[in-house]
């Protein structure tokens, strides 16, 4: 098997008596993407500045495309593009002004930079507004440009910190097809996230951690698997209704059913036949008049594997994290 | 290409991003080019009949002085700005690249001599219309600039370190303002040296800023009888000056550069 893209061994970082990184290990082959998901304050930009070079470990190594970051910082530098959470652009100059200077500081030279900053401008949408002070954009244009800035080098090994972190559902969308295209191009990504959502959609291979170290690994479905299978929502038109769906429910539920404070929503985990179980529920509803507004057959989300690992929501902050 | 055409490279290219800033940060503009005017103005109309300086018109006399206060001022400039720097995301994309590690200290201390250049055009301009005159060869009032630009690029040095330790902009306008203004203030640059009491004459004396102006003022021309003072460093400040210029740059450079990269990982 050929060498991981990126490879880091028992990192370890500390703040006065914080363990921000307790021995994190990570691997991503090549053209593959890592989802490191966890709540604030795991250790999710710790990890990455670490990786990146922007932090040096207390322990541990790390590599990226073969390179020591430790032993070559400025090595492995040329082979990552690094959008972090705060867009890294200067904001008094144009998105033009801002790819060009780092095309010149990656040494493309001024003529490769020009070209390869009107590539990329057109590449994310961003041509319209190129000459305007990037202080003028909004949070979405800001990151798409930032995103842009690490790309300018073409680096193989891409790592994103929490790319669509504060922005609306469109520009996050945005974000994500792009993000998707990198990987159809070839790159090695990393990215970080607190939404679950997001590492279920784009990474081949997801890994959760919390308090600094890893505390789940593997791909969406096996990471699902882990809180069972699928469940049976429904909502009630009426709380009339209540016992005699709970009834119904109750026949081919593994487990509990159950049911919110107003009654009128009930849930149950189903066995591996599913769809089948679904329909009998229904047919029980029709038989004893059990009224419904909405059924419906959800996977548990990522956000049921969270709070199923560390018994704590995925939304608790617990400071680490710079 | 190698490590010291790489570093001057990439100073070069981060010079120019704070160039730009001239045109499209207006606060840059007024600090860079109307302060100065106010100075010139200031001094020569209030001071101008107050202050005795023998042999020549105080006006004439004070030019220098200003000149070399501003200049050391101008230097906050660069402190301020690296502070900035250092709060924005920008300097996380800097730290990312494959860059010099001097690069974004080197480029603030050159884009700084450009600010300086254009306060001094300025300023030069507004003495020009209050009555200050050139009375030395052309080359020697060049000379004098260049003195001036020279102490002024040393000073950055000093402010950059100084930008790169303090939590906020605001700190170092005020932290550098305490040290600035005595040290403009207790030299010859606004009342000549034979002014002061025993006690601090021998500060004037000594104080750097006294030798840059006394330099510059010789080579303008506008000394009058002389520098009032028997030391040493009146009676060589070209000398006296470029000693200051690389003692601060030997000690401040490689600090600022350390500090640099002390503070960017963090």
């Amino acid at each position: 098997m050929s060498e991981p893209m990126i490879r880091a061994t028992g990192l370890v970082k500390r703040y006065q008596d914080v363990e921000a990184l307790a021995g994190l290990d990570l691997t991503v082959p090549e053209g593959k993407v890592l989802a490191l998901l966890g709540p604030n304050g795991a250790g999710k930009t710790t990890a990455v500045r670490c990786l990146t070079t922007l932090l040096r470990p207390d322990g541990g190594t790390a590599s990226v495309a073969g390179i020591d970051v430790l032993a070559d910082p400025a090595g492995a530098k040329a082979k990552i593009g690094l959008s972090g959470q705060y867009a890294a652009v200067d904001e008094h100059l144009t998105a033009y002004e801002n790819l060009v200077m780092i095309g010149r500081l990656y040494h493309l030279g001024r003529q490769r930079a020009r070209v390869r900053a009107e590539e990329l401008l057109e590449r994310f949408d961003l041509t319209e507004f190129a000459s305007r002070p990037t202080k003028t954009y909004s949070g979405g244009q800001r990151r798409r440009l930032d995103l842009a800035c690490a790309l300018v080098a073409a680096p193989p090994v891409i790592v994103l910190d929490e790319p669509t972190t504060g922005l609306d559902p469109r520009s996050r969308q945005l974000m994500w097809d792009v993000i998707r295209e990198l990987v159809t191009d070839g790159a090695t990504l990393l990215l970080t996230t607190q939404y679950l959502e997001e590492a279920d959609v784009l990474a081949d291979d997801i890994v959760v951690i919390d308090h600094g170290r890893e505390i789940a690994h593997g791909t969406a479905d096996e990471l699902k698997a882990q809180t069972g299978g699928q469940r049976i929502e429904v909502v009630l038109t009426s709380a009339a209704d209540t016992d005699a769906a709970s009834r119904v429910l109750n026949e081919f539920a593994v487990g509990e059913v159950q049911v919110s404070g107003n009654g009128r929503e009930l849930a149950a985990a189903v066995g591996d036949e599913a769809a089948a179980d679904l329909l009998r529920v229904l047919q029980g509803f029709e038989r004893d008049a059990v009224k419904v507004l909405d059924v419906g057959l959800r996977r548990p989300t990522l956000d049921d594997v969270f709070l199923s690992l560390t018994g704590h929501e995925s939304t608790e902050t617990t400071g680490a994290e710079q | 290409m190698s490590t010291m055409a790489q570093a001057l490279n990439d100073g070069w290219v981060v010079a120019q991003r704070n160039l730009i800033k001239i045109v499209r940060v207006p606060e840059i503009l007024v600090f860079v080019l109307l302060s100065p005017i106010m100075f010139v103005l200031l001094f020569a109309y209030v001071f101008g009949g107050a202050i005795e300086t023998p042999g020549v018109n105080y006006r004439e006399w004070l030019i220098a002085g200003i000149f070399g206060q501003t200049i050391v001022f101008g230097a906050t400039f660069t402190g301020a700005g690296l502070a900035e720097d250092m709060q924005k995301g920008i300097i996380d994309r800097f730290r990312s690249l494959p860059m010099s590690n001097s690069a974004v200290l080197v480029g603030r201390t050159a884009s700084d001599v450009v600010y300086n250049v254009l306060s001094l055009v300025i300023m030069a301009l507004t003495g020009l219309l209050v009555g200050w005159r050139i009375r030395e060869g052309f080359l020697d009032a060049l000379a004098g600039f260049a003195l001036l630009l020279v102490f002024g690029y040393a000073i950055s040095w000093v402010m950059a370190w100084v930008g790169l330790m303090v939590p906020s902009v605001e700190v170092i306008n005020n932290a550098s303002f305490m040290v600035i203004m005595p040290l403009t203030f207790i030299s010859n640059a606004f009342v000549p040296t034979e002014s002061f009491n025993k006690v601090l004459k021998p500060v004037v004396e000594w104080n750097p800023v006294s030798a840059v102006t006394q330099a510059s003022r010789d080579l303008f021309g506008n000394t009058g009888v002389g520098p009032g003072s028997d030391a040493w460093s009146l009676q060589h400040p070209v000398a006296y000056t470029l000693i200051w210029v690389v003692a601060i740059i030997v000690v401040f450079a490689p600090l600022s550069v350390r500090q640099y990269r002390l503070s960017t990982s963090k």
